[in-house]
């Protein structure tokens, strides 16, 4: 794996600060690190060269080689630009008049096709639409029974026809039937099948001619590799796709594919699966995609998987303990017992802005950090754990016997402490809207590791500026 | 000998895009040039592309330019032979063949991402053991997806063979089931499908490492082999699937399936590279009979060949 992207590009930078201006030659070494990023992301290797050139041609451009901070300002045109390409995604469905409004998946083998049938479908439903799924894939053994079983957990109806062996007359059949019971959306679940199949791509297009569908959409893996454009390029062009619904996005897959995808075939990605659940479906954001496919982080993925392995009601006790400043040990102990319930230390900082690419710290953990900080709290008095403050090179001592770690691990277990409790107290002071701009303040600031600057949220006016606001009032 | 032809030309069949587009390119791209930087840059490219990852492809192009200052090689013609012993020398022979147990029941536990296609790769493997005169039955343990259970049974009854099952939610129970029954019947090879779990998921990843050790705890030295079901069309996110299942279950070895579209599965070398891990079978179509034993010795030939 590779570094924090930024760290390189500073790294390049500031070989050459101090003499001068900051050459072509940098940009384009500079460059050489986002290509890496993006191979590693499974982005195409053509998709990857030519977005490499755009790049570099706006970068020599701009003020980059002005600017004082070029390995950020570098970041953010590649960030902004791979956000730009994949976006902005209009995700809306247009329903036709008169309905059924007729939706067809298709994919390889794997990629997910029942189940985000069925979540785009539960989608529906919650917008107050009235779906029917159509089980066309005669192919694998069980799907029908699988799509039948997922659309009684939704509460949708699946239209089947037994024994039928050609999925063409059940999709026929199917938007007869929806038109005639006020159906107003038909979801098409089709067979897995690769893209050099020919007799299962001519199916494929025989389902498409014989029912027309409005919308189809292909059903990518986003863990998929470089082979993710033939794919794609074939599908599109056997049956003009409408979009991309990128499933299994909730793996740390880095989701190269969706570029590759969208760059060769121009076709959108509408939707995301993230999740098991049949409600884990999410319309598409392209600025998360880019700051994924560079290795940034996800700073949203983590407020979400917070939420839902911590218990709201223990959260607002929590909260109202920290505001008061009245956080102790055992809080933190379990703090971090909810924490762990999201998975080891170690995957969670890599959602963290710049330790995903941080792979050094990373491997230096082995995973099982919260057992040792466990063994420690558990080794205090009752009174130590309360006041962690009146621990001193003794007691220390003892504890590091009782926990079988070393007394530095003590300190440094109460070091850590002392500053998230001082973080939590501030934290707990705001309001949610504020806590999520904290957030994203800390995922910007991330961006040139993890300590990276604060924005100041006043600034302070100059004498012009502070005479010129007297001015104004007077004159009112 | 003749099995051997039928499976140099399945696997031949299934790789033959991949070699016409590999190798076409590959042969018309060296033929009667300098080994130079364009060159190992163009070569880069096709290794990357096959998605064997940057790292990898990088460490076979430094690889190539050594021996080729070293005179080991001298034009473009010699590259694509080069290619070949280094690419055979990640899969020995030892680690290719299966682990049986030396007397009894041997058990194979199967797992892998959602969709990688385990319940069809051990639809393959129990047709395989079942052609060789061996008893096999399975166990159903993916009780989470909707009608996984009815997919492995239909596949069991094409088959021939036993299939236990049970109407309860816990895999670990079903597979303590399973032991049992595959002892009491002595059967020769249990195959243990799974559901399918991304390895992010911490707490399907314990579920799984629970499967394991009732297994072990039930039968002596078992499971005699893990198998990690890999989808050939999945790029460098392979690397971290093989690290987490490894953690989990300590996988012993992948079975790639899928490998007849137009996807390479370079990245098995790159497995190979970062956890060591060897192929020992690959899929190449959705019946049954379409797996064969991993061979590098194919593998590599049909790619350059």
């Amino acid at each position: 794996m590779f570094e924090s992207l930024t760290n390189k590009f500073n790294d390049v930078f500031r070989k050459m600060s101090g003499r001068g201006r900051i050459s072509e030659d940098n940009i384009r070494e500079s460059m050489r690190e986002v290509r890496t990023a993006l191979l590693e992301a499974d982005v195409h290797y053509q998709v990857v060269k030519q977005f490499c050139d755009d790049v570099t041609q706006k970068a020599l451009g701009t003020e980059v080689i002005q600017s004082l901070r070029p390995g950020e300002l570098m970041v953010k045109i590649v960030h902004d630009e791979l956000a730009a390409l994949m976006g902005p995604v209009d995700t809306r469905i247009y329903y036709v008049s008169p309905p059924p409004t007729i939706i067809m998946m298709a994919g390889l083998q794997g990629s997910g096709k029942t189940t985000t049938c069925a979540k785009l479908a539960n989608y529906l439903i919650k917008k107050g639409k009235n779906p029917l799924m159509v089980a066309c894939d005669l192919q694998r053994p069980a799907a029908v029974d699988q799509l039948t079983i997922v659309g009684e957990q939704i509460g949708a109806e699946v239209f089947a026809v037994p024994g039928e062996k050609n999925p063409v007359k059940v999709a026929r059949k199917a938007v007869t039937h929806a038109a005639s019971t006020g159906r107003d959306v038909v979801i098409i679940d089709t067979a897995g099948r690769l893209h050099i199949d020919e007799d299962m791509m001519k199916q494929a297009e025989d389902i498409a001619n014989a029912v027309n569908p409005h919308q189809i959409y292909l059903v990518c893996d986003s863990m998929t590799g470089q082979d993710a454009v033939n794919s794609a390029k074939e599908f599109n062009e056997r049956l003009e796709l409408d979009g991309v619904i990128l499933t299994k996005f909730d793996s740390d897959a880095r989701g190269g594919a969706a570029l590759s995808v969208k760059a060769v075939t121009g076709k959108p990605i509408k939707f995301m699966g993230v999740g098991e659940k049949l409600d884990a479906l999410e319309e598409f954001h392209a600025e998360r995609m880019a700051g994924r496919i560079l290795g940034m982080g996800d700073m949203v993925s983590l407020v979400e998987k917070a939420q839902e392995a911590f218990d709201e009601e223990e959260q607002a006790e929590m909260q109202a303990k920290m505001a008061k400043g009245k956080f102790t040990l055992v809080d933190f102990l379990k703090q971090m017992k909810q924490m762990q319930k999201m998975g080891p230390l170690k995957s969670i900082l890599k959602l963290m802005p710049g330790m995903g690419a941080n792979s050094e710290m990373l491997d230096m953990m082995k995973g099982d950090e919260f057992k040792g900080m466990e063994a420690i709290i558990h080794s205090m008095t009752p009174a130590e754990r309360d006041d962690p403050s009146i621990i001193e090179a003794s007691r220390r001592r003892r504890i590091a016997r009782g926990s079988g770690t070393e007394p530095q691990d003590v300190s440094g277990l109460i070091k850590s402490f002392t500053q998230a409790a001082g973080m939590m107290k501030q934290m707990a002071g705001m309001g949610a809207r504020e806590r999520m701009g904290f957030a994203k303040q800390m995922a910007s600031g991330g961006m040139g590791g993890m300590g990276g600057k604060v924005k100041q949220r006043s600034k302070r006016l100059t004498k012009k500026q502070r005479d010129k606001k007297r001015k104004g009032r007077k004159r009112r | 000998m003749a099995l051997f032809k039928k499976a140099f030309s399945k696997l031949a069949k299934g790789l033959s895009r991949t070699k016409s587009r590999f190798v076409g390119g590959l042969r018309s791209m060296l033929a009667g040039r300098q080994i130079d930087a364009d060159l190992l840059d163009d070569l880069e490219a096709t290794l990357i592309q096959a998605d064997l990852g940057v790292a990898a492809a990088t460490r076979i192009c430094q690889d190539l330019q050594t021996a080729h200052k070293e005179k080991h090689i001298a034009k473009g013609e010699d590259v694509i032979d080069f290619l070949k012993t280094e690419l055979k020398k990640y899969w020995p022979e030892s680690d290719r063949s299966i682990n049986f147990a030396e007397s009894g029941l041997t058990v194979i536990l199967v797992a892998g991402i959602n969709g990688a296609g385990k319940t069809t790769s051990i639809a393959k493997l129990a047709w395989q053991f079942h052609q060789e005169g061996k008893k096999v039955i399975l166990a159903a343990c993916d009780t989470f997806r909707a009608a996984a259970v009815e997919q492995l049974s239909i596949w069991a009854d094409r088959i021939g063979c036993e299939i236990i099952k049970s109407s309860g939610g816990d895999p670990a129970a079903v597979v303590f089931d399973a032991c049992d029954a595959a002892v009491a019947r002595k059967a020769d090879v249990l195959l243990i499908d799974t559901a399918g779990r991304l390895h992010t998921q911490d707490n399907l990843m314990r579920e799984l490492t629970k499967i394991r050790d009732v297994v072990a705890r039930k039968i002596p030295d078992a499971p005699h082999e893990v198998l990690l079901v890999l989808d050939a069309t999945t790029g460098q996110n392979a690397i971290n699937q093989a690290k987490a299942f490894l953690d989990a279950i300590d996988v012993t070895g992948i079975f790639l399936a899928k490998l007849d579209g137009t996807a390479k599965g370079g990245i098995v070398v790159a497995i190979r590279n970062d956890v060591n891990l060897p192929v020992k079978f690959v899929g190449l179509g959705e019946t049954y009979e379409d797996v064969e034993p991993f061979d590098p010795e194919t593998f590599v030939e049909a790619l350059f060949a």
